[in-house]
């Protein structure tokens, strides 16, 4: 056989099968909505993901550890300190706040003023609050920097004020496997979905199938056709499920942008995007191609002419 | 062109079909396999186009001993053996130039090569101007026409047919016949199993007459 009748009768098939799926619209479009279904589910959670990083994406910058002096600490010695921390090549800042300072801040901004007025003296010990450089902006980088600071003579107690960041960023992390494994999961089911659907279409045209072996077809002829409507089962739900997740980020979109805005954020919702959505076209539709090609292959052979 | 050599033939149900037939059927020849309904002629006819292997014997088909040909080679050694059925087996959801195409579809051969073959096929069975058809808009005898046009699109060198008159009524079936005399005459071997003797009668041409899975008379030309 000559490539050229080869690349023809793929061509034929290929086009042959959107004809049969049109044959039974019904059918074709209930199976690829069950696949759209399945794909949208962890593209959705993806997606959530894909924003929760990129909302938290400024958070990093904002890592900041509070070290408090002992009581004893003169302002002259605070910021002795302050220079040997600043001389460090893991911080990028640090900014002095006096006992004083501290206090009146404490008074601005917590409402406790007037319990504070009946305390003796300033229970606020001398404050550094220092910022490590980005690339010291990590969550190992600011334990190491932590321990370093603990070690600094006159210092009592250091805090990491962005701790709870650490921990919603490890649980993001968290979630990212699990949005692997929920697709890794679906797309098994897909290719299940497509398979039965092929096996289904199989008994059905088990008559065709015998004459076709018959007249000399042998299993692969027999089969391209199934691969090619499995393609389009997988091609079909691919998409819809970029549709659907496309129609869920503009229903949430104005809500999120009020709530960022609310927040003093200019953070908006962004969608799966080209790239990202090729990949799920191409993903799905290799799935739907495999699911078929197992059927197919398995359902064909046991075909036999009587 | 076919040898059957001590050929026996048990189903797993162990009804047994074949029990030592041996026979020769030469290039170019026109046999007729007779037989009451169970004597043997379907089992000869699925041993022929490996839908069936011999229990035991030894079965030739265009000088290859069919024990040798394995089962991933069986499509292509399909495609040198044309089939035509009782019920001729035609897709119903696909136009006539369809079903007669299959074979060549399934060979490889170009599109352009195919139309034109598959008319020169319908033409040759006087089904011209039928292309775009139905087979259930045609009447049995065309049908069975369209049947034996797909078993000779590909040119085979072998046609065997199965009852292929049975469901005709008997003008129609002599008409089936003088087809495949003319096929015959052109030097395609021809093996056709039918019971009905008074139509073999009207034809002169070799008879293998089976009956309890044997041979019981043999005619020749």
């Amino acid at each position: 056989m000559n490539v050229g009748a080869y690349v023809d009768r793929h061509a034929q098939t290929l086009v042959g099968s959107i004809g049969r799926v049109a044959d039974a619209p019904v059918a074709f479009l209930m199976t690829m909505t069950v696949i759209g279904i399945a794909v949208a589910l962890p593209l959705c959670l993806f997606v959530f993901l894909q924003n929760a990083r990129q909302a938290m994406a400024g958070w990093n910058d904002a890592f900041e550890l509070s070290v408090y002096l002992t009581k004893s600490t003169t302002p002259t010695r605070t910021r002795e300190v302050a220079a040997q921390i600043r001389s460090r090549d893991d911080v990028a800042n640090v900014r002095v706040i006096l006992a004083p300072q501290a206090l009146a801040e404490f008074r601005r901004y917590s409402g406790f003023g007037d319990a504070l007025d009946a305390l003796q003296e300033n229970p606020l010990p001398n404050t550094l609050v220092v910022t490590p450089t980005p690339a010291a902006s990590t969550a190992a980088g600011t334990a190491a920097l932590r321990r370093a600071l603990r070690a600094v003579p006159d210092v009592d107690q250091v805090q990491l004020d962005t701790q709870w960041v650490q921990r919603l960023i490890a649980i993001v992390d968290l979630l990212r496997r699990v949005v692997w494994l929920a697709a890794g999961l679906l797309g098994l089911g897909v290719a299940l979905i497509v398979g039965n659907t092929i096996r289904l279409d199989i008994q059905n045209r088990r008559a065709e199938i015998e004459v076709m072996k018959l007249v000399g077809a042998s299993d692969g002829f027999a089969r391209r056709p199934f691969l090619y409507s499995g393609f389009w089962y997988g091609f079909g739900g691919g998409a819809l499920a970029l549709l659907l997740v496309a129609v869920a980020v503009a229903w949430v979109s104005a809500p999120v942008s009020r709530l960022a805005h609310l927040y003093g954020s200019g953070f908006s919702l962004t969608g799966i995007g080209v790239e990202a959505g090729a990949v799920v076209l191409l993903s799905s539709s290799l799935l739907g191609w495999l699911g078929a090609w197992i059927a197919a292959t398995q359902h064909i052979r046991a075909i036999n002419p009587s | 062109m076919i040898h059957f050599d001590q050929v026996y033939k048990r189903y797993p149900s162990g009804r047994e079909a074949l029990a030592g037939v041996s026979f020769r059927i030469e290039r170019g020849d026109l046999t007729f396999l007779t037989g009451h309904s169970g004597a043997g002629k379907s089992s000869i006819l699925k041993l022929i186009a490996l839908i069936e292997r011999p229990t035991r014997g030894r079965v030739t088909v265009a000088d290859r001993s069919t024990a040798t040909i394995r089962p991933r080679a069986i499509p292509l050694f399909r495609r040198g053996i044309g089939v035509v059925f009782q019920d001729n087996k035609l897709l119903v959801d696909r136009p006539v130039a369809d079903n007669v195409a299959l074979p060549l579809i399934i060979a490889g051969v170009p599109r352009k090569e195919i139309d034109k073959r598959v008319r020169a096929a319908l033409d040759q069975v006087g089904l011209l101007g039928k292309e775009r058809n139905r087979p259930t808009e045609l009447s049995a005898g065309e049908q069975q026409r369209v049947g034996i046009a797909r078993a000779v699109v590909a040119k085979p060198p072998l046609l065997i047919a199965d009852e292929p008159t049975g469901n005709l009524d008997p003008d129609l079936a002599v008409e089936i016949m003088r087809l495949f005399k003319r096929f015959s005459d052109v030097g395609v071997t021809i093996v056709i199993a039918t019971h009905d003797v008074h139509l073999v009668d009207r034809f002169d041409a070799r008879r293998i007459v089976l009956g309890d899975g044997r041979v019981a008379a043999e005619t020749p030309r």
